[in-house]
């Protein structure tokens, strides 16, 4: 083998894969979100017709007050949820890396615990803690005079919220972790001559030099968010607040598998793609010109 | 670099420093502070644990409970009764020993898949860091695009291009997808463009090793580190999956154990006696993966820093 194809040959089944289970899909995506399909036949076997159908899905997706509504849901779910994660991952990081934090390891791998437990059991194990009759927190909340519905439908997205925030805080908190462990020691030095509090160092050094994690960890929350899918539809049997369009994600689940809307699905699935791009790069963007300002 | 890392990570978890001044951690060199900050901290520290733990702790109670008691007594201590080995045991008998059959297709899947993906991604990584030919900007973009596209986004029009060639409801259905890691490639390419030195890819050269033999021989144990760390990554994102299986497979006897114990807990509306069952299988399943994440965490932090700190 020469030099010259030699990368090829390495590159080959990585990219046979990726181009047959991610390209060729997406592409496909594009393609249905601009076609009406019409099935003939019980599941379609007996010939599909497609016709251009332009931005009609589009349309009928943006003016789908399900979809819209589910989009709606899950910004004010992100702005809340991830703005609690992120300033909780980062606080539980600098208490960690304090001197006056005993036993670091401990919390360390107790906190990044739950990141290995997979959503669907980690929704099953706290929907049983939600269910009344079952769950002692209930029970206990009761017995000092708060009655909480954790599955009614206003209170279910905060459930959700919940679960979503248990999993992923030590996870980001160990990114967060490695990005502190970069600062060079002379800076502390430096602070600690001029009698800098903890505070203080928190604040003006750690901080700011943190920012490139917190930045990686947003986006990939907000990423996160959009995709959310498991949680919610797990949850679905037990709350009467979880419709079959609740996320985006169950909403192009449905209409693809539900009601056989292949286009609409589509659609609503680019639709989701480019809001987590433009998320993603608008992130990118105030983080950039923030940094610039400084 | 990569062994300082790790020795540091070694020895912080114990809490024993031998050094403290390469421990790292901001308060360290000033040694000696306020007791009053140590308690109010370490008890934050606590109560955040306990939070974290609460599930876990739950449902190792209740796994030892009668149905009765399951919804008789306080589910944060014991009930009347002891029948942690009976749950136990109807968890693995029940549907003629289905419960073990997700587990076993759980590794599968998540075994094989991880190995697989690991070395793609290594040898792609490779490639890309250690070769200048025309085409790898494009390749490097084209990833670049396909990690940053929601996987579920994907997994819709997957099942209509699998089901045009018939291989929906197989177990290839979801072991294919899951051999692909754009975020592996990254890393290992970043990881080869550091820790393998041209000069090694050279010297092999005039020692008249193959191309794929320097990869192999060579470059592959330099990436020990990072290829420890993908296939961790991969192993837990396909442990995790729901949406690709839920969407690829009909048959229950294919399903990863995710979404056998979701299908066990869908049927605790009508029958309750599954209540028993999802408990004793959810903690069948949390125990297996909390040792994994206890004995490996201290691999996975030094693999976050390998691409932001090292790079």
């Amino acid at each position: 083998m020469t030099h010259k194809t030699a990368p090829w040959v390495l590159l080959a089944p990585f990219l046979v894969v990726f181009i047959g289970t991610m390209i060729i899909p997406i592409i496909m995506a594009i393609g249905y979100s601009f076609t009406s399909v019409q099935r003939h036949g019980l599941l379609g076997e007996e010939g599909l017709t497609n016709a251009f159908a332009g931005f009609d899905n589009y349309v009928a997706a943006l003016s789908n007050a399900n979809f819209v509504e589910s989009i709606g849901r899950m910004v004010l779910f992100g702005i809340v949820q991830v703005t609690v994660m992120i300033v909780a991952a980062t606080v539980l990081a600098l208490l960690l890396e304090s001197a006056s934090a005993k036993w670091p390891g401990f919390f360390r791998a107790t906190y990044f615990l739950p990141y290995g437990i997979p959503g669907v059991i980690a929704t099953i194990l706290w929907s049983f803690l939600y269910i009344p009759g079952l769950s002692p927190i209930v029970d206990v909340m009761q017995l000092v005079g708060l009655d909480i519905d954790f599955l009614g439908p206003n209170m279910v997205l905060w459930s959700i919220a919940n679960i979503v925030t248990w999993t992923y805080t030590g996870y980001n908190m160990l990114i967060i972790i490695a990005q502190l462990k970069a600062i060079p020691g002379e800076l502390y030095e430096a602070a600690k001559i001029d009698g800098a509090s903890s505070l203080r160092v928190a604040m003006a050094i750690q901080l700011p030099l943190i920012r490139p994690a917190l930045m990686l960890t947003i986006i990939f929350s907000i990423i996160g968010t959009l995709q959310l899918f498991a949680e919610p539809r797990l949850m679905q049997t037990m709350s009467a607040g979880i419709t079959s369009e609740y996320t985006p994600n169950m909403s192009a689940y449905a209409f693809a598998f539900q009601y056989n809307d292949i286009g609409m699905a589509a659609a609503q699935a680019v639709i989701i793609a480019l809001a987590a791009f433009l998320l993603s790069a608008v992130a990118l963007g105030v983080s950039n010109w923030t940094e610039k300002r400084r | 670099m990569s062994t300082l890392d790790t020795t540091r990570a070694t020895t912080t978890p114990t809490g024993r420093r031998k050094a403290p001044v390469t421990d790292g951690r901001a308060g360290s060199r000033d040694a000696g502070r306020k007791p009053t900050s140590t308690i109010i901290v370490t008890a934050i520290l606590v109560i955040v644990a306990l939070y974290f733990l609460v599930p876990v702790y739950w449902v190792v109670i209740n796994a030892t409970k009668s149905s009765e008691d399951l919804f008789g007594s306080s589910g944060f201590w014991f009930g009347e009764s002891f029948q942690l080995v009976e749950n136990i045991k109807a968890v693995f008998t029940a549907n003629d020993g289905i419960f073990p059959r997700w587990g076993l297709n759980s590794l599968l899947y998540s075994g094989v898949g991880s190995v697989l993906a690991t070395y793609f991604a290594a040898a792609a990584g490779f490639a890309l860091a250690k070769y200048r030919f025309p085409g790898r900007k494009f390749v490097y973009a084209l990833v670049l695009g396909g990690v940053l596209v929601p996987g579920t986004a994907v997994a819709l029009p997957l099942f209509f291009l699998f089901s045009s060639i018939g291989i929906t409801n197989t177990y290839w259905a979801v072991l294919i997808p899951s051999l692909v890691s754009p975020f592996g490639l990254f890393l290992a390419s970043i990881y080869a463009g550091a820790a393998v030195p041209d000069e090694m890819l050279e010297a092999g050269r005039l020692d008249g090793v193959g191309e794929l033999g320097l990869f192999h021989r060579l470059a592959l144990p330099q990436l020990t580190p990072a290829i420890v760390t993908i296939l961790l990554f991969q192993f837990v994102a396909i442990w995790n999956n729901y949406m690709l299986p839920l969407v690829m497979l009909a048959d229950e006897r294919l399903y990863p154990i995710t979404l056998g114990l979701d299908n066990w807990r869908a049927q605790t509306d009508r029958l309750p006696e599954f209540y028993q069952l999802t408990v004793g299988g959810a903690l069948m399943s949390v125990i297996p993966l909390a040792i994994l994440i206890l004995v490996l965490q201290r691999f996975w932090r030094g693999g976050l820093t390998e691409g932001s700190v090292k790079g």
